[in-house]
């Protein structure tokens, strides 16, 4: 493990609240330059860490190293890290240029160079030519511009933003997540990103911790966390996943096959499956890893289900079959992608064929 | 605005217009008769005249009062100003324990009745063989004004949002420079405004000096010594209607600006 | 993960910066800690102002005069006396109605004031509030003063009256009673009763009324089914501010009460004056706020109560 890969190490952190445990015993490395989320429900611990980063909560037991440097003793003002707070804290009594300038007044510059960074970090958040604007005159976005600025403006070794998008609406909030994505990118600066809004994990990190209970569940990349969630509970949180219990029939000599409910016999090479024959498992399938016909297909594995209900959501459909031996129907999801204005709907009832990828499959770790 | 719950109620606009006359036309009679010319007060008005004014400018033991009490209530709103910002900024910015029971505790001097303080100071301070002078008495007037001093600033440091001192801190401001920065102009008004009601309050306080006045009067304990004789009566008006004009705009300035900074910052 | 390719560790042995003394850093770690200090001298001050010398109020309540000085011996004789003599019994009671009736005719006059301003005041509403609590805080003397004025014998209503040629002779009742104790008090008081009685209604969710008109409640139900018990913790408070302080007061009593308008301040004042025995004030002050605290809890059970049938 290089340096860079644990430009901050958070090491057996945990923090209480009285009796209540906000992390429980947190272990984990952060990249150097990396786009990080911290994603989970709400009170699942991201923003107490979050701010553990910060220095505005200390652990109660463990260390945060940034950059190999113990942070348990260094008060915020002097950590190399700064925070974009989910409410902007755009201070109300200063006008943007100040609000920007705020962090640089011990560095003893000539007023010429501190107006020149102001105009730069102007330019950089598209808002050149707000300098005297006041606080209060400001719409959420700009603010969160402010914020983001005023931060990057001190060139931290690190950037928290504790959910920065999520007071804004859906359309300026997607347009910011590209423009967040792509500051990224331009400054270099090491990114963690605390947000319960899983679309926008996906969207713009290159690594997500997965929150939950105080605890990270998973650390990994977006298109890992969604294929090859490890537990149930990760593979829940992200998207949506089918739930089937099976149980190993076979595993030797290179073949392996798994009986599941509602599945019948699904055939894997004994790579992927580490538990020995008549062992339970758990295994998930995503709903658009499905395909559905009306005839039984040629290739892959396949069942009849019958069809539930059904529900028009634009660019795909959502039907929910039943298997027989599953009690709860399983999702499928298909792309509209030939469907017309007014195409006849699937009626309910209706006995239609589906066949998956055996590769498709996630075998999770039962608990 | 109106709407079918706050439409207009003419019954009651009427009441609220009378509940003000009612309020202020009692205290408008004292400067009405300093004006007046007999030592009466008393119907039919007599001539115009500033004499009693004149008679007041003259004489020494108001100056001396005056004096008094203005020494008093600038160290007394200064103090109990400063002290209120540090237990409003430690109350509304930390994690504490009991911090219910220290606010009621800070608060207990707003229900208590003022005569019981004055006596139970006087007490303690004459077993303890501290002369009454015009220092105990600021110690009273300070335990009286604390409370107010709290409730006047514990809105101005509930009302902005944490984060901002927090955001200072983030952009590499300790504790001092984050006061200086952040903290007290945000607060500002309500330190103005505390500072004011303080000092009225101790200009115009007078159960406790009561019990607390040594051998310097503050100037209610002169009033009151003046009201045992009637033919001093008129010169005791025209310095109510004085005190009562420089309270009035004292007061009014103080709730403008503490009023209109919290609007400000809503 | 090995072990080895952690960070260098630092251990509990050896903290990082020796940066001061075991003190600091518990002010550092501990936001409690801080908070206390921060708070320190104020709580110092209100110690100093309000435990100590109500100990000491205590201790020489259970002392006696003796010629000029005080007998230390602890008794409870002050207490004996002022149960079985009439004179204190008297005067409690009478202080304690005065400032009921004080109370509860300011708390009524200021409810649809407070009301008023909550509800039907849309622009302006600073000044409103303003406007009504600015009399309080002028000096408490000169507004019972200028009542004294009002009420006199010779003052602006029996001469304002008499010129007016309505009456012959000063009306006698005005001055040196009861009625002009409560008519000051209530008057000097209304601020302290607006303000809680406004915050509380203010904070009535608007909703909360259309929602009771609605489900077809007419204005004056819905008053007393919705806005009145909602708004009860402004009316106790209220209460409260003006009873508690009201009870110990002097100064009207003094200047407007006469012989019948007495109260309690005024006998605790002689004790500490005139009458010069200490220690008879100092039970009485006690016996006054155990009163206070008794009746205080006696009115917010019933209020409770009160409550809990009207919703």
């Amino acid at each position: 493990m290089t340096p860079a890969d644990r430009f901050i190490s958070i090491r057996n952190v945990s923090k209480s609240f009285g009796a209540f445990r906000a992390i429980d015993e947190i272990s984990m490395d952060i990249r150097q330059g990396e786009f990080f989320s911290l994603l989970g429900a709400s009170g699942c611990g991201k923003t107490t860490l979050l701010r553990m980063l910060a220095g505005f909560e200390s652990p109660t037991t463990g260390e945060i190293f940034i950059d190999d440097q113990p942070m348990s003793d260094v008060p915020p003002h002097h950590r190399p890290v700064n925070m974009v707070f989910q409410s902007y804290a755009i201070f109300p009594h200063l006008n943007v240029r100040d609000n920007i300038a705020y962090g640089l007044r011990k560095q003893k510059l000539t007023p010429a160079r501190r107006a020149e960074m102001v105009e730069d970090m102007l330019d950089l958040i598209k808002l050149p030519g707000y300098g005297n604007r006041k606080a209060n005159e400001l719409s959420g976005g700009q603010r969160q511009r402010i914020a983001l600025a005023r931060a990057l403006i001190l060139r931290p070794k690190v950037l928290l933003l504790d959910e920065p998008l999520g007071a804004l609406d859906k359309q300026l909030r997607e347009q910011m997540q590209l423009e967040l994505r792509a500051l990224q990118r331009q400054v270099g600066i090491t990114f963690v990103f605390v947000t319960h809004d899983q679309e926008e994990a996906l969207t713009l990190s290159d690594r997500i911790a997965v929150m939950s209970g105080g605890r990270v569940l998973q650390v990994d990349t977006p298109a890992a966390l969604y294929e090859a969630p490890r537990t149930r509970e990760v593979a829940s949180f992200i998207g949506t996943m089918n739930f089937f219990r099976g149980i190993v029939r076979r595993n030797g000599s290179g073949m392996a096959a798994i009986e599941a409910e509602g599945l019948g016999t699904i055939p894997m090479p004994t790579a992927r499956l580490t538990k020995p024959e008549g062992a339970p498992v758990q295994i998930g399938l995503r709903p658009e890893k499905f395909s559905l016909s009306p005839v039984r297909p040629d290739i892959g594995l396949a069942v009849e289900g019958r069809l539930r209900t059904a529900a028009y959501m634009g660019e795909r459909s959502q039907y929910y079959l039943s298997l027989p031996g599953k009690a709860e129907p399983v999702a499928v999801s298909a792309p509209n992608t030939h469907r017309q204005r007014d195409a006849q709907d699937v009626p309910e009832g209706q006995v239609l064929w589906l066949s998956w990828a055996p590769e498709a499959i996630v075998i999770l770790d039962t608990d | 605005m109106s709407s079918y719950i706050n439409r207009p109620n003419r019954p009651l606009q009427l009441y609220a217009v009378l509940f003000l006359i009612v309020l202020y036309v009692p205290v408008l009679f004292i400067p009405l008769f300093s004006f007046n010319d007999s030592i009466y007060v008393r119907f039919p008005l007599q001539s115009f005249t500033v004499k009693w004014y004149g008679e007041l400018w003259t004489r020494e033991p108001v100056w001396n009062a005056l004096w008094n009490s203005v020494k008093v209530g600038l160290v007394v709103s200064v103090i109990s100003t400063v002290l209120g910002v540090m237990a409003a900024r430690a109350i509304t910015r930390t994690r504490m324990r009991g911090k219910g029971a220290l606010v009621t505790f800070i608060m207990m001097p707003l229900v208590i009745p003022g005569i019981i303080f004055g006596v139970a100071l006087l007490v303690l301070l004459s077993r303890m063989g501290v002369p009454l002078s015009l220092y105990t008495v600021g110690l009273g007037h300070l335990i009286i004004c604390l409370p107010f001093a709290v409730a006047t600033l514990l809105p101005r440091f509930e009302g902005f949002d944490p984060s901002i001192e927090e955001a200072s801190a983030d952009l590499g401001e300790n504790g001092w420079w984050t006061f200086w920065r952040v903290t007290f102009p945000m607060v500002m008004p309500g330190i103005v405004a505390s500072l004011l009601l303080t000092f009225t309050i101790s200009f115009d306080e007078f159960i406790m000096a009561f019990f607390l006045t040594g051998t310097d009067p503050t100037l209610p304990m002169y009033i009151w010594g003046q009201l045992r004789f009637p033919k001093e009566f008129p010169s005791v008006l025209a310095m109510a209607a004085l005190i009562l004009f420089v309270s009035f705009a004292l007061v009014f300035l103080a709730q403008w600006v503490g009023r209109k900074g919290l609007e400000d910052q809503a | 993960m090995a072990e080895t390719s952690l960070p260098k560790r630092r251990t509990a042995d050896g903290p990082p910066r020796a940066s001061g003394s075991a003190f600091l850093r518990l002010l550092r770690r501990s936001e409690s800690a801080r908070a206390y200090l921060m708070m320190s001298p104020t709580l110092l001050i209100m110690t100093l102002g309000i435990v100590v010398p109500f100990g000491i109020l205590l201790v020489i309540s259970l002392w006696t005069r003796a010629g000029f000085g005080f007998d230390t011996t602890l008794t409870l004789a002050n207490y004996a006396r002022s149960w079985n003599e009439p004179i204190y019994g008297t005067l409690m009671l009478r202080s304690f109605w005065i400032s009921g009736v004080a109370t509860a005719v300011t708390v009524l006059l200021c409810y649809p004031m407070a009301y008023y301003v909550a509800f039907h005041v849309h622009r302006n509403k600073m000044m409103w509030i303003i406007l009504m609590t600015l009399p309080f805080w002028t000096s408490y003397l000169l507004r019972v003063f200028a009542w004294k004025v009002i009420l006199g014998y010779e003052g602006v209503i029996n001469s304002g009256l008499m010129s007016a040629g309505l009456i012959e002779a000063p009306l006698s009742f005005l001055l040196y009673s009861p009625t002009a104790v409560i008519i000051t008090l209530a008057h000097a008081w209304a601020a302290f009763a607006i303000l809680p009685l406004y915050v509380s209604l203010e904070k009535i969710d608007r909703s909360l009324l259309e929602a009771a008109t609605d489900l077809g409640d007419g204005p004056v139900a819905r008053f007393f089914r919705v806005t009145l018990p909602l708004s009860m913790p402004g009316v106790i408070a209220a209460s409260f501010l003006i009873f508690i302080p009201t009870t110990g007061d002097y100064i009207t009593p003094a200047l407007l009460g006469g012989p019948d308008g007495a109260m309690i301040g005024n006998l605790i004042q002689l004790q500490f004056g005139a009458v010069n025995n200490w220690p008879m004030g100092a039970t009485l002050s006690i016996v006054l706020m155990l009163w206070i605290a008794a009746l205080a809890l006696v009115f917010l059970v019933v209020t409770r109560k009160v409550q809990e049938r009207i919703t």
